[in-house]
């Protein structure tokens, strides 16, 4: 039991360490408050105890004195305030160029797919240095997505796509949890995240797939589903041709304009009536219920792939470093 | 009220012991009943608001299944509900000028009038189930996106089937709370308790239900006034 | 001031003027009200209390091997239930607030003596219902009903326990409606907004919170009970509804709520620091002043409790700013509190002993609150142990040692009797220690990444937990030991005197116990708050040795 008992994470991704340094701060902060509060009243209650001091001296207060621990306190705290408001904005706004990967919270599991196509349970294998940026939901009920090394936390919410993105800077496996109660085993809903070196990593991902990369499965999935029947690519179809579409705005039949980004995808297929493109008639069936949300990462991801070279791939050969734009 | 001869007051057989006297303990009902409302409006406020932001998300299916309801239905009850608001502040007039028969006779016009709402809103329901508009199992809105002029989405039309049946039953619980309240006011003016030394009962309650009365106001245009004119 | 003790049983007061069943069960007394009231929270902590120690056996062991998992995410979810609505909400204001509300503005009653009574009734009824969820299977979704796991996957009795928490919630709305009106109408001649006691000023700014709050809690449980028992769709994201709206709805009350429960305890202390060090308070309006503060800001904060849930940046940062704004009231009364011993004539009896410890343990709990409210830092540490530390630094170690100060100091006048002042300092202690050693390793828990709700967890985190778990035994021990006492105490007791700390206040001017009509005349007031240069230390007031 006292073999690895840890008083502070591994700082093991590139913001690691500005969230230390505010919670240091921090601790230091409230520390010496919490001191200097402590002294004065044990000061207070020896010095003016009842034996040495029979007579108490009726003081009112003192305007000056509480405008400054007022004004004093509040500057100090909004200077916290934005510490922590940057730290955030950084935690929030993936880089351009990250190399993404498919998160889907289950009771009781992570499954994650990689866009080469390796699927995993539970287990995440990204290389050390790159950015990645997550792109997750949930099939069931909220979940969260935390790797204390690397600081991040994420909620997984069903019926939509949320972000998280980090750069691994340490080789190693660390915990992956789930923070947000879930049911029966939702303790047991933990994983481990292995950072590896490049090429490692290269060799692991050759350790391969048979089904080929996710927007390859996607493709598959777009025959089979007959989504290719009205989405033609040759000719104006019934459907909207999807090549070119990913991030750029769509003008709806209702006046509306919208970004073509991860959720509206999704959206478009679970509730194909709900957003119908300008010109078009909402004949699309709905597919909430037909397909899984692994399915649905497939199909996004093959959509997106129709736009341009993916800027997704974590296994890439051309690594870009870090955080630079596509 | 410090007209009032003082021997009304120290003899009201209406005051309670733990006040001073029958001013200090109307202040006090008044404002415990006002209170009260602030505590209904937040009540309220919640549904509201998830209509709110469901009506912004989902305008289309909004506005297109508020098509579907009783409109001239719904401006009845308004009116209905308007009037009883009438008899109700005539009758803490006849209260306060202790014309006992006037009273009850406004009481009574009042319970009726709210009853004629609740049974008005039990057919609405009625029409809505047997349409299929009730979220649930047998939610079926095919027809209703077939015959729109613009697509909708029918999942996210239960959403505002669920807020409709939410708020409106929301409102006819607190009307047949009133409808309660009323019953027994009117039992107790036919006895005699209420005059111009006292009738704090007629008037706080009177309050509720004009503040019931102001809920249907706000839920009427909310509910079935949604982009009347022609959809494109 | 001083007078010759009269033994309690000669003098007619609120607690033998009528004896039975009846009496009590259809009393519109504040003080038999406030009595009943205190019965059945009491019950409910111990209640609450025996979930939290078989929580904290289960985390003995990194392995799930003293319950199931479903056990324990009951266990869990009812300790908060329980603790949050049917002991912490209504704790001070229903026994401390029902009693001395009435007798510190110089009334006979509340405004609305029945209405009070319904709002014990309520609650009784509340916890019947819950406690009835509680033997017929349980609760499992955590005391935040988050949708959609409670709406349309929970298999417990979700719909029992949000309508017993709905009924709940109309008991903690009638008290607040009750002491609103009381403090605005009934406050004795002479007796002005600017001389009310902190206590009252604290009450009043917790019954706005209780008003406005609470029903948009009940309006919320409500739609969750449609959803899940008439098949509404209005969280269902398979339906197109939103998660998140619940949790925006839920927090709206929830996060004010906090304040509910803490604000009547800093009201405890406003009265005990200045009797105990015998000096008016430092900064009286200010200390007022930031009770209506926190009531008004604590609406405008409730979203800090998603900084990770998927709202959006912009969002999250106006609530980070406001969280930050709302720190500075409760600052401001801590410093407020420490001037108010300077220069004073410190006695240390165990009411005092109490207050110290709540100044040292909000002081942290609030302090981690600042690490919570900065995002960037949130975003590790929310969802995890430090929260549970963080909130239980403020509820347990800051209201509940309120509650117990205030139980301590006003005990001589509710019963008329004295504790034994030895043991109620050595309670106090115990309560401190255990306290620390349960909660304290909290937070380093949190912070190396141990999440919240887990029923087991992996084997480094284990000494931490055990440090916890001895803890909340020693702090177990601390809060038997007064219900040990008091009972004893209403027997054995040594008579109290009409006032026996020397303190202001119109409740100290009646009787211990009052009468039942509390003053045989209507005070008037001529004089400001807290005149501590005028009144002298009783001779048989307990002394320290």
């Amino acid at each position: 039991m006292f073999d690895n008992f840890p008083l502070w994470p591994v700082r093991a991704s590139s913001y690691a360490g500005n969230v230390d340094a505010l919670f240091i701060f921090l601790v230091v902060l409230s520390g010496l408050m919490s001191i200097a509060i402590f002294v004065m009243i044990t000061v207070f209650a020896i010095r003016y105890r009842r034996q040495r001091n029979v007579r108490a001296e009726q003081i009112d207060g003192s305007t000056v004195l509480e405008i400054t621990w007022s004004v004093v306190p509040l500057g100090v705290f909004l200077m916290i305030f934005a510490w922590g408001a940057v730290i955030y904005f950084q935690e929030r706004t993936p880089p351009r160029g990250a190399a993404e990967i498919y998160v889907v919270g289950k009771q009781w599991m992570w499954k994650l797919q990689h866009v080469e196509g390796q699927r995993e349970i539970n287990e995440l294998h990204v290389p050390v240095n790159r950015d990645i940026k997550l792109i997750m939901t949930s099939q069931d009920v909220i979940h969260s997505f935390y790797i204390p090394a690397f600081r991040i936390k994420q909620d997984v919410v069903p019926g939509r796509y949320t972000y998280a993105w980090f750069r691994a800077t340490k080789p190693g496996t660390y915990h992956l949890f789930c923070a947000e109660y879930c049911g029966t085993m939702h303790s047991g809903m933990i994983g481990s995240v292995t950072v590896m070196e490049p090429g490692q990593y290269a060799a692991w991902l050759s350790g391969g797939v048979a089904s080929g990369s996710l927007a390859q499965t996607g493709q598959a999935l777009f025959q089979q589903l007959g989504c290719g029947t009205c989405h033609r690519t040759d000719v104006q179809g019934r459907g909207p041709n999807l090549t070119g579409i990913y991030g750029k705005p769509v003008t709806l039949e209702d006046g509306r304009t919208v970004i073509a980004d991860d959720n509206y995808i999704r959206e478009s297929i679970l509730s194909p009536a709900a957003k119908v493109v300008s010109g078009f008639k909402p004949i699309m069936p709905v597919f909430q219920g037909l397909v899984t949300e692994e399915q649905l990462n497939a199909l996004v991801e093959y959509v997106k792939s129709l736009s341009q070279s993916p800027a997704g791939s974590a296994g890439s050969p051309q690594l870009k470093s870090p955080g630079s734009p596509q | 009220m410090s007209d009032s001869p003082v021997t009304i007051e120290t003899h009201n057989p209406a005051l309670q012991h733990h006040f001073a006297d029958m001013e200090q303990q109307r202040n006090a009902a008044s404002f415990g009943m006002w209170l009260f409302l602030a505590t209904e409006i937040m009540f309220f406020s919640g549904m509201f608001c998830a209509y709110l932001v469901y009506r912004y998300w989902y305008f289309n299916e909004f506005a297109v299944s508020s098509t579907t309801l009783n409109l001239p239905l719904g401006t009845v009850n308004t009116a209905v509900l308007i009037c009883s608001s009438l008899t109700v502040a005539l009758s803490v007039q006849a209260a306060q000028q202790g014309k006992r028969k006037l009273l009850v006779t406004l009481l009574v016009l009042t319970l009726l009038l709210g009853l004629v709402f609740l049974g008005i809103k039990g057919v609405e329901w009625k029409e809505k189930f047997d349409e299929h508009h009730v979220p649930g199992y047998s939610f079926d809105v095919s027809k209703m996106a077939k015959e729109s002029p613009i697509p909708i989405d029918g999942q996210r039309a239960q959403i505002f089937f669920s807020l409709y049946f939410a708020m409106t039953g929301m409102h006819a619980l607190h009307m047949i709370v009133g409808v309660g309240l009323f019953t027994w006011l009117t039992y107790r003016a036919w006895k005699g308790a209420f005059g111009p030394g006292y009738y704090t009962p007629v008037e706080n309650f009177g309050l509720y239900w004009h503040f019931v009365d102001i809920v249907w106001i706000y839920l009427f245009p909310l509910l079935y006034l949604i982009d009347r004119k022609p959809l494109h | 001031m001083a007078t010759a003790v009269i033994p309690v049983r000669e003098r007619e007061n609120y607690l033998n003027k009528e004896y039975g069943v009846r009496s009590w069960l259809l009393t519109t007394d504040h003080k038999r009200i406030a009595l009943l009231y205190l019965i059945t929270i009491t019950f409910f902590f111990f209640i609450g209390g025996i979930f939290a120690l078989l929580i904290r056996l289960e985390l003995l062991t990194p392995a799930g091997d003293l319950v199931q998992s479903d056990t324990y995410n009951k266990l869990f979810t009812m300790h908060g239930q329980v603790m949050i609505f049917f002991f912490l909400i209504p704790s001070i204001p229903a026994v401390l607030g029902n009693f001395l509300v009435p007798m510190m503005i110089g009334a006979k009653d509340l405004a609305f003596p029945k209405l009070n009574l319904l709002s014990w009734y309520l609650l009784v009824i509340a916890g019947v219902m819950m406690l009835h969820a509680i033997a017929t299977g349980g609760v499992d979704t955590g005391w935040t009903f988050y949708t959609p796991f409670s709406t349309s996957f929970s298999n417990t009795k979700v719909i029992e326990a949000g309508l017993s928490i709905f009924v709940a919630g109309f008991s903690s709305i009638l008290t607040g409606l009750n002491f609103v009106v009381t403090i605005h109408r009934m406050r004795a001649p002479g007796l002005t907004w600017s001389r009310l006691p902190l206590f009252i000023w604290a009450h009043y700014a917790t019954s706005i919170i209780q008003l406005l709050g609470t029903p948009v809690l009940a309006i919320t449980l409500v739609l969750v009970v449609l959803e899940r028992a008439l098949n509404l769709g209005i969280f269902d994201p398979t339906r197109g509804g939103d998660p998140l709206l619940f949790q925006h709805l839920f927090w709206f009350y929830s996060h004010p709520a906090v304040y509910i429960m803490i604000l009547p305890s800093m009201g405890v202390i406003s009265e005990i620091i200045p009797c105990f060090a015998r000096k008016r308070p430092f900064g009286y309006s200010f200390i007022a002043m930031s009770s209506l503060a926190i009531a008004v800001f604590g609406f405008l904060v409730w979203a800090h409790h998603m900084f990770v849930a998927g709202m959006s940046i912009y969002a999250a940062m106006i609530f980070s700013l406001l969280s930050y704004a709302v720190a500075v009231p409760s600052a401001i009364k801590v410093f407020n509190w420490t001037a108010t011993m300077y220069k004073g004539s410190i006695r240390f009896n165990t009411p005092m002993l109490y207050a110290f410890g709540f100044i040292g343990l909000f002081t942290m709990g609030g302090l981690t609150g600042l690490f919570l409210a900065a995002l960037g830092l949130d975003v590790h540490v929310t969802d995890t142990y430090f929260v549970v530390a963080h909130f239980h630094y403020i509820m347990v170690g800051g209201a509940v040692m309120g509650y117990l100060g205030g139980m301590h100091f006003w005990w001589p006048k509710i019963s008329g009797r004295m504790y034994p002042e030895a043991w109620g300092r050595l309670a106090a202690l115990i309560v401190f220690i255990g306290f620390n050693l349960t909660f304290f390793p909290q937070f380093v828990l949190g912070y190396v990444g141990m999440p919240r709700r887990y029923w087991q967890y992996p084997s480094e985190f284990q000494v931490l937990n055990v440090l916890s778990t001895a803890g909340s035994t020693i702090l177990a021990v601390g809060y038997l030991l007064p219900m040990i006492y008091f009972l004893w105490s209403m027997r054995y007791g040594k008579p109290a005197p009409d006032n026996p700390w020397g303190a202001a206040g119109l409740e100290w001017m009646s009787a211990s116990p009052p009468p039942t009509y509390n003053f045989d005349e209507t005070p008037v007031v001529t004089w400001e708050a807290y005149p501590y240069g005028e009144i002298a230390v009783p001779e048989e007031a307990p002394v320290e040795r």
